[in-house]
């Protein structure tokens, strides 16, 4: 997920010890009677630093995943496709704006952000490392991506950060097209020629597993999952999330007349759940380590465009300076 | 509008940061809404109206520099807020007026 | 029977915002700041907006079962009829400006003249636009301004970038056989009228910028009859692909 916690932390920057005992129980109290923790109001150390390695992980996902979808901007099929293409992938350079404003309210400026992703330092969402290949990614990608995102972020509008629960209110209100564009496209492939339905399994066969492990890790495997919820952080557990997502997506995925790439994916009366086959956790971990397919090419884009844009940021500034001067005198 | 964002240490880099205030309808007052990154507020209007304006959410803009901001200190907020907790003789229902009295 | 030069006249008006919005399209993700990307994007979307309902009313007009789409996924560079200025590449943030600054100063004159067309669909058309064109302008020419007065890097990419697409510059005012109708009917904007304001208007911003003001360009024409630039063939074969790829699938 945007979200999960996809960096080792050390034992050592995760405790609390440095922090005077009595604050921090204060501090826990007024989370746990869901009080909302603003910029300004005292904080552990450690909550702070999450903070800012889970939001800015979740901002630079958002802009890394403008690349993947940006891939087909220019080639959408019809009019109406490529203006609601480009408002979706605008709507993620917006989300990556908010998110990194409500990392700066926690001490930490967007350029040192933007720094720690482009050398490798900070973490995004593995799911922007594979390739699209063809027109029925962008259906695949809005669908069960922008769905697995929503499914992780609705709860994220409650966390006690207020500034991050305020930037998820927002953002959660312009996800609501992005899923439903997705399936569309998917619902239009299924339905047309054979060649298109070829290109929409192709894609769902493509997109499931990589889908499903955006929750991240099995919850025996994410060490800081027990602090992170007490703090509300992160509101559902990894599994609990996959599992739903799995329940509502299948279904959706039946309609559309094409299959899942998951043999042993079975309804489980007893379970009230679907059951589904073994997740390729290497798979996982090597893309995490920067591994999949496409990384280089994503990061080398986002440097490009950081550096090729910085004579335009050192113009506008300059300009800035130059007029506060001449309007003074 | 003040520029006092601006300064020649920021002109490598990232700009300043900006808080967006729009006010959504005639009538109702601004209302922060995030923030922008600008060199200065005119470009920060821009940016504003660019990104928070998209769905027709808003009238009117401010933006103001993020540093020009003076907050209150969370560690008095006892001080600052709790007296105006007990002084419910600023709120109209304070009062005992009888019911045949009308237009008060 | 087909209303020939409105047809062509409404075509132009859809072609002009659709190659431009494809060209802004490009940008989407990779701008200076996020800030800027969201601001070409919103402009990419009007121009995009303003192409389909054009080039919807140019498939009314022609009566031959083309919709908007039709009209855009399946003309070949012959039958384009936009300007050559839209389709120049996007090159660098300098190079952008400055397509932008020379076409929506003229777009918005345009425009707002079309405005008064006594063809009431052009003319609500124009009306619609013309308040979307306007923040372009302002938009193009902040930045301009910016790019021309803020560092000696800006001003040298942005003065290269005025000088590639200057040369196009002069195609804006000339009209030809369908524009002399459409004006004679009352529907059309007599171009060469625009010149004057468009020179104030532009020299106006370069000033700001510290800029020159370009000598007049020889005209270079043709967009307009079929006859691009080597650009515009590469942006189409992109741009049709999929509907190219796939006769007859709808998407
Ligand atoms: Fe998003
Ligand atoms: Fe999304």
């Amino acid at each position: 997920m945007y979200t999960t916690e996809l960096q080792k932390v050390s034992a050592l920057d995760n405790s609390l010890s440095a922090d005077p005992p009595e604050l921090v129980a204060a501090f826990e109290a007024r989370v746990a009677a869901d009080a909302f923790i603003e910029p300004k109001d005292w904080m552990p150390q450690a909550y702070r630093r999450t903070l800012v390695r889970q939001i800015s992980q979740h901002a630079h996902s958002e802009i890394v995943g403008t690349l993947p979808e940006g891939n087909w901007i220019t080639r959408a099929p019809s009019l109406r496709r490529k203006a609601v293409l480009l408002a979706k992938v605008q709507d993620e350079c917006g989300h990556g704006l908010y998110l990194y404003c409500a990392a700066e309210t926690l001490g930490t400026s967007r350029e040192q952000m933007i720094e720690a992703l482009h050398s490798g330092k900070a973490k995004y969402s593995t799911i922007f490392n594979y390739p699209t290949l063809t027109w029925a990614d962008m259906g695949a990608i809005g669908w069960l991506v922008d769905g697995a995102a929503i499914m992780n972020q609705v709860p994220l509008q409650r966390t006690s950060y207020g500034p991050y629960a305020r930037a998820m209110v927002r953002i959660c209100k312009e996800e609501s097209f992005h899923q439903r564009q997705g399936y569309e496209i998917m619902m239009t492939l299924a339905n047309g020629s054979a060649a298109q339905k070829r290109m929409a399994q192709d894609a769902l066969n493509r997109w499931w597993w990589p889908s499903i492990m955006m929750f991240g890790p099995p919850d025996d495997n994410s060490p800081n999952s027990a602090q992170s919820m007490r703090w509300r952080i992160k509101r559902e557990s990894n599994d609990d999330l996959r599992q739903r997502f799995i329940d509502v997506t299948v279904p959706q995925a039946l309609a559309l007349g094409l299959t899942l790439p998951d043999p042993e994916l079975k309804w489980n009366e007893a379970r009230d759940h679907y059951d589904y086959g073994p997740i390729d956790w290497e798979e996982f971990y090597a893309v995490v380590r920067g591994e999949g397919q496409v990384a280089k090419e994503r990061m080398s884009a986002r440097v490009k465009a950081w550096e090729d844009g910085a004579w335009v940021r050192e113009a506008a500034a300059a300009h800035a300076v130059k007029k506060a001067k001449r309007n003074a005198a | 509008m003040s520029d006092k964002a601006t300064n020649e240490a920021s002109l490598k880099g990232d700009w300043a940061l900006w808080e967006v205030f729009i006010r959504t309808r005639g009538g109702l007052s601004h209302r922060h809404v995030g923030s922008v990154h600008a060199p200065d507020a005119e470009l920060a209007l821009k940016h504003a109206r660019d990104t928070y304006t998209r769905r027709m959410e808003g009238v009117s803009i401010w933006v103001a520099a993020s540093t020009s901001i003076s907050a209150s200190d969370p560690a008095h907020a006892d001080a600052f807020f709790e007296p105006a907790a007990d002084k419910v003789y600023r709120h109209p229902t304070f009062y005992n007026i009888p019911k045949n009295i009308k237009h008060i | 029977m087909i209303d020939q030069p409105l047809f062509h006249y409404a075509l132009r008006l859809g072609d002009d915002s659709l190659i431009l919005g494809q060209r802004l399209s490009e940008w989407c993700g990779h701008a200076a700041a996020l800030e800027v990307d969201l601001s070409l994007t919103n402009i990419g979307l009007d121009l995009i907006g303003q192409a389909t309902s054009a080039l919807g009313y140019a498939g009314d007009l022609e009566g031959a079962g083309r919709d908007a789409d039709g009209l855009a996924f399946h003309r070949d560079a012959l039958d384009y009829e936009n300007c050559l200025l839209v389709e120049q590449p996007n090159g660098d943030f300098g190079q952008t400006i400055a397509r932008q600054f020379l076409f929506s100063n003229w777009h918005w004159l345009f425009l707002s003249a079309l405005a008064a067309s006594k063809d009431a669909t052009l003319a609500a058309m124009a009306a619609k636009s013309v308040k979307e064109v306007s923040y372009h302008v302002e938009f193009a020419n902040d930045w301009m301004v910016r790019l021309g007065d803020g560092t000696p890097e800006s001003h040298q990419r942005l003065s290269a970038g005025l000088d590639w697409n200057w040369r196009f510059v002069e195609e804006l005012f000339i009209g030809d056989d369908v524009d002399n109708e459409m004006v004679q009917r009352g529907i059309g904007v007599d171009k060469a009228s625009l010149r004057a304001a468009y020179d104030a208007r532009i020299i106006d911003v370069l000033n700001d910028a510290n800029l020159p003001v370009p000598k007049k360009h020889r005209a270079i024409t043709g967009g307009r009859r079929g006859h691009h630039s080597e650009h515009l063939g590469h942006l189409l074969s992109q741009m049709q692909f999929l509907q190219r790829a796939y006769p007859g699938a709808s998407w």
